[in-house]
């Protein structure tokens, strides 16, 4: 399988503070790929790398090459950033959906890209609101407020919002960790018929779940790549002391 | 341990006395204001102890504050334009009388006099005289008491004319102070709301964090300048500016009143609007942006959308400002207390009558509670702003 991402001697800081060291890494198209690690380990900032959201974020210095389908988004002209954006799918640790209707949230990356075609959004809306597993849940109440909703039918909210401008990798930031149980499950039903489509990029705190939704594995501490491999491998046969260290919890 | 079980409840009741004592003040404010206000309806539009008198004949038994200002202004000539018979009017005071009768006939003490006035008027058909209660009431046989309407609240809102002074009916009509008041609070806010939402949005989202931090305390600085500087310096700048740009007699117009409120309300849009931008979660910004939306884009869908009720706020703190503000509107808008036809002519609102003539009006006077009357349309006009706009920003959320 080809790497759909690739990371080469990437460096990061943020004024002083060094915070991804010489981190090479390659992530597989259509897959899914877990980053696991303590708090401040990094491994939020490196996925923030791949749709440029560290940008936004001032005193903020990159060095090394971050390549998406061979191409480094950290040369193109500032002009294409919004197109990459829309290639690249986030879905943030808090459902975010905005202070609209639930039509609206999901229309609203269409829109901003310039689509008006009225029977494409429609149509747009509700097969991904489909592929979010929520359209039976919102389908009478479109034009209600998306706050109305519950946080895990929120959340379900934004990553059909991700999905509507069709992108080919989606971003999952803690995805999970503000919902209960039940809602965690739908999500990671969700990813696990995604990433037929889709290269998925999770970073999350929850061991248990990167086991169960991820084929790749990476491990992050102190701003440093330990350890990736399969995701099987990672769990059972560690080969660095750290990766084993964090994954049976003895600190983390 | 002890100590706190006593202090606590004592606190917690010192607390509960000053919200409901500060609650109390604004309720007895209100209720003084209006209490002030009200009383003035239904008086008469006459100088206490003063009656207007016609002769005998005439069949003219009634007459309001403008019929009588004409009259003795000596607009109006003839009986028949007030409802009368085709007489000539012939104005008559007391000046009159005392030449026309010797000292012998008025009597040592002016104990006569009200004999003289009685036939005196009674040679005269056409006449219409204005006298003291205390030397005609009840007196004179060869003339009548002419009923003078009241002042009713409905003539106090719809009258164009403003003279409180005038004799021998004073004239409330406050048509010109309030229009004026709109004119210039519209445009204003007309002005200063796109300016000041600009300004808080480039501060929010565009300026770097360096021009923040010098920009944000100069303008918050601005808030607290004196009204009576912004009122120099309105004279100074605006007004010669308004009088030169629009080639006009004289600068001091609603105009130049709407660019000097649009200033002093500027601060505050600003500081209140930025605020609200800047509580636009971040999350909310950078779902926006992920999506491929531009900066610009997530400005206008997003966090102004999100900022919205602040926004209002803000406004209708602009408002409040520009309506209630007394002084600089005084130094720049000319105060005449005419029909605003323009917003380069001379205006006058309400705040600055008040603070022009409640100097001048004898305490508890008619003109004083007109001039309270005034702060009570005042209250209820601000009142029906705030009430109006938090229902919009209620219906937006």
């Amino acid at each position: 399988m080809s790497n759909k991402i690739e990371t080469i001697d990437v460096n990061l800081h943020y004024g002083d503070f060094h915070a991804l060291k010489d981190i090479s890494l390659g992530i597989p198209e259509n897959s899914v790929t877990a980053l696991i690690g303590p708090s401040g380990c990094g491994k939020s900032t490196y996925l923030r790398l791949f749709n440029r959201m560290n940008d936004l974020i001032p005193e903020t210095r990159i060095t090394g090459k971050v390549l998406l389908d061979g191409e480094n988004i950290y040369k193109i002209k500032a002009n294409k950033i919004d197109a990459l954006r829309r290639n690249v799918g986030m879905v943030f640790q808090k459902p975010n959906p905005f202070p609209k209707s639930i039509f609206e949230n999901v229309a609203y990356g269409l829109r901003v890209n310039g689509i008006t075609d009225k029977s494409f959004i429609e149509g747009q809306v509700e097969k991904t609101l489909h592929q979010a597993a929520l359209w039976d849940e919102v389908k009478d109440k479109l034009k209600k407020s998306a706050f109305e909703l519950s946080g895990g039918q929120q959340q379900r909210l934004c990553i059909a919002r991700a999905l509507a401008i069709e992108p080919s990798i989606i971003l999952m930031d803690e995805p999970a960790s503000a919902l209960d149980p039940i809602s965690t499950g739908k999500i990671e039903d969700l990813i696990f018929e995604l990433k037929a489509q889709y290269t998925i990029v999770i970073v999350t705190h929850n061991m248990q779940q990167a086991g169960r939704v991820s084929d790749y594995t990476g491990f992050f501490y102190l701003g440093s790549l330990i350890e990736f491999g399969k995701t099987r491998k990672i769990f059972t046969n560690p080969s660095k002391q750290e990766t084993e260290n964090y994954i049976s919890g003895r600190f983390g | 341990m002890r100590l706190r079980k006593i202090t606590e409840p004592v606190f917690e009741r010192l607390i509960k006395i000053c919200g409901y004592s500060s609650g109390f003040i604004v309720l007895l404010i209100v209720i003084f204001l209006f209490k002030e206000g009200i009383s003035f309806f239904n008086l008469s539009p006459v100088d206490e102890g003063s009656m207007l008198w016609v002769h005998n004949s005439n069949s003219v038994q009634e007459l309001d504050a403008a019929q009588i200002k004409d009259i003795f202004d000596q607009k109006i000539n003839n009986w028949q334009t007030v409802g009368g018979k085709d007489l000539p009017i012939r104005l008559f005071t007391l000046d009159e009388v005392g030449k026309a009768f010797t000292a012998e006939q008025l009597g040592p003490k002016f104990e006569y006099l009200p004999k003289c006035i009685d036939s005196y008027m009674d040679s005269l058909p056409g006449a219409i005289g204005f006298f003291p209660e205390k030397q005609t009431a009840g007196l004179l046989k060869s003339a009548k008491a002419v009923e003078v309407d009241k002042v009713s609240f409905s003539s106090f809102i719809s009258d164009t004319e403003w003279f409180p002074t005038s004799r021998p009916a004073a004239r409330m009509g406050i048509m010109p102070l309030l229009l004026g008041t709109l004119l210039v609070s519209f445009f204003a806010i007309l002005i200063a709301l796109p300016l000041g939402l600009a300004a808080s949005i480039y501060l929010a989202e565009i300026a770097d964090e360096r021009v923040r931090k010098i920009l944000k305390p100069v303008i918050e600085l601005l808030a607290g300048i004196p009204s009576v500087v912004y009122g120099f310096f309105g004279l100074v700048v605006i007004v010669p500016f308004v009088q030169n740009a629009f080639n006009l007699p004289v600068g001091e117009t609603a105009l130049a009143g709407s660019i000097v409120l649009a200033i002093m309300a500027l601060p505050t849009i600003i500081t209140v609007s930025e605020d609200a931008l800047r509580t636009t979660p971040r999350a909310m910004k950078e779902a926006s942006l992920a999506l491929g939306a531009s900066k610009w884009q997530t400005i206008r869908k997003v966090i102004v959308p999100y900022a919205a009720s602040g926004i209002t706020a803000a406004a209708i703190l602009g408002i409040g400002r520009a309506i209630g503000e007394t002084m600089a509107a005084l130094m720049v808008t000319g105060n005449s207390a005419i029909m605003p036809h323009s917003l380069l002519q001379p205006v006058r609102t309400i705040p600055a009558t008040i603070a022009a003539e409640l100097g001048e009006a004898p305490f508890g006077g008619l003109h004083f509670k007109a001039l309270f009357a005034l702060g009570c349309i005042l209250f209820i006009i601000t009142l029906i702003i705030n009430l109006l706009v938090e229902r919009v920003s209620a219906k937006r959320r």
